[in-house]
């Protein structure tokens, strides 16, 4: 079974700029509603295979978009 | 009917814009950042990408500072609501817009000191006279891009160099130069640029938009209005991220769809080709008026130097007298008056009684403003 990552954004416009740049690099990548364990925030989160963290972490460094921190999921 | 009233709002609008607004409605109806939800996420995309198209349009690298505002009034509000504090000094021109020119007057009631930069009566600023107001005391440099009396462009490169030898900033009003005369934010040295969708953009109206550059320390420019954003909801102050610190309250979705389309529809015509055929319908328009009877024209009756937009009197004919009898007895649509912009027009010599101002669109072709003469030639000699 595959195991998640997601990835939490301070706005709306981040997780879009996340998506575009890594929605061709990364597999399984999913907008989903932000877990409530995560925060409390009514905003939109970024699932990603966790398998590909380092990577994840890497691209958004890389083109500077800022996000709020990367947890694990689970499957 | 020859529609040329195109400096208040372009019309017709694309197809492609309309098709943009009804389908966003229906396909990606959700509040965008307010949900997760597919509805609320297609929405949120669909605001993201006419965001990027934006920042491409205007040459800047990071789509977050594009800020969406209902007009160019509001992105203006934004700036200088948001920038200047008591003390400040602040520099403009005789030729703006009352989007400017009435929120500088409230706040010269709230100690911020206004120069006013006196323009010729064609419309063009010599900026030396620019160079010689500012000082390390000048906070902003405000300036129309085009002047939507007469259509003359102003320098901004230069005026930008002026602003920043002094430490200021540069916003630019491009209220009549979006969608027309190619504007790169950091090739042209503008700091803030303040742009309206509804005009030759192609959107429709009630969405604009602030672009600010990375000269901009945002932490320094307050938001002109606070509240909901959809981001850091635990908290009740304003988060400080860009865009949402200055984007409060739901955003006009079918605005930004449609703004997204008219960008769309300029990239394919190419900006260039536009600019061309407008500059072709202004001189065509200045020739034809020139050879009328007691017509005065006002501007630099120069193309290059200027968009496509034309004023002119007549002697002993009011202004509203020409407009009516042009719209009801020819169906050409004008616009007469003021143009809310009192200062421009006592600083090309028509203030109070205005002028009759005529704006082809991308939409306009030569033979309507050939016809447009052939009625403005009756109208003058009736």
């Amino acid at each position: 079974m595959t195991q998640y990552g997601v990835v939490l954004f301070h706005t709306t416009s981040s997780v879009m700029r996340a998506e575009k740049l890594l929605m061709k690099e990364v597999y399984s990548i999913k907008l989903i509603p932000t877990p409530r364990q995560f925060s409390s925030d009514c905003g939109i989160a970024l699932r990603f295979d966790w398998n590909c963290c380092e990577q994840v972490k890497s691209m958004l460094d890389e083109s500077r978009v800022e996000f709020d921190a990367i947890h694990f999921l689970g499957g | 009917m020859i529609y040329l009233d195109n400096a208040a709002t372009s019309w017709p609008k694309p197809p492609q814009v309309l098709k943009a607004m009804t389908d966003v409605l229906e396909r990606a109806g959700g509040n965008p950042g307010r949900s997760g939800h597919r509805l609320s996420v297609a929405a949120a995309r669909v605001m993201y990408d006419t965001r990027e198209a934006i920042s491409q349009f205007f040459g800047i690298s990071d789509p977050l500072r594009v800020i969406f505002t209902g007009n160019a009034t509001h992105a203006i509000n934004l700036v200088l609501r948001g920038i200047l504090k008591p003390g400040d000094h602040v520099v403009t021109t005789s030729i703006e817009h009352n989007a400017v020119m009435r929120p500088l007057r409230s706040l010269e009631k709230q100690d911020i000191r206004l120069s006013l930069v006196h323009c010729a009566p064609d419309g063009s600023l010599d900026v030396k006279d620019l160079a010689r107001v500012v000082n390390s005391g000048t906070r902003l440099v405000v300036v129309t891009h085009a002047s939507n009396v007469v259509g003359t462009m102003l320098p901004i490169d230069e005026i930008g160099a002026i602003a920043h030898e002094v430490g200021a900033l540069l916003m630019v009003d491009a209220a009549q130069t979006a969608g027309v005369i190619p504007i790169s934010v950091s090739a042209m040295g503008i700091d803030l640029l303040a742009f309206t969708g509804h005009k030759e953009l192609q959107g429709p109206p009630g969405i604009g938009g602030l672009i600010i550059s990375d000269n901009v320390d945002v932490s320094q420019v307050e938001p002109l209005m606070r509240g909901g954003t959809g981001s850091r909801s635990e908290s009740e102050e304003q988060p400080d991220d860009l865009p949402d610190k200055f984007e409060s309250g739901t955003a006009n979705l079918a605005g930004i769809a449609g703004l997204g389309a008219g960008l769309k529809w300029i990239a394919d015509k190419g900006i260039d080709a536009i600019r061309d055929h407008l500059k072709k319908l202004n001189q065509t328009l200045i020739e034809g008026l020139s050879t009328l009877p007691n017509v005065k024209i006002y501007g630099t009756l120069d193309p290059e130097r200027s968009v496509a937009i034309v004023s002119f009197t007549v002697t002993g004919k009011s202004v509203s007298e020409i407009g009516l009898r042009l719209d009801e007895d020819y169906g050409v649509l004008s616009r007469v008056g003021l143009h809310c912009a009192p200062a421009a027009h006592r600083t090309i010599g028509s203030f109070p009684e205005g002028t009759v101002r005529l704006a082809p669109g991308a939409f306009t072709t030569v033979s309507d403003i050939q016809e447009a003469i052939q009625a403005i030639s009756k109208v003058v000699r009736s």
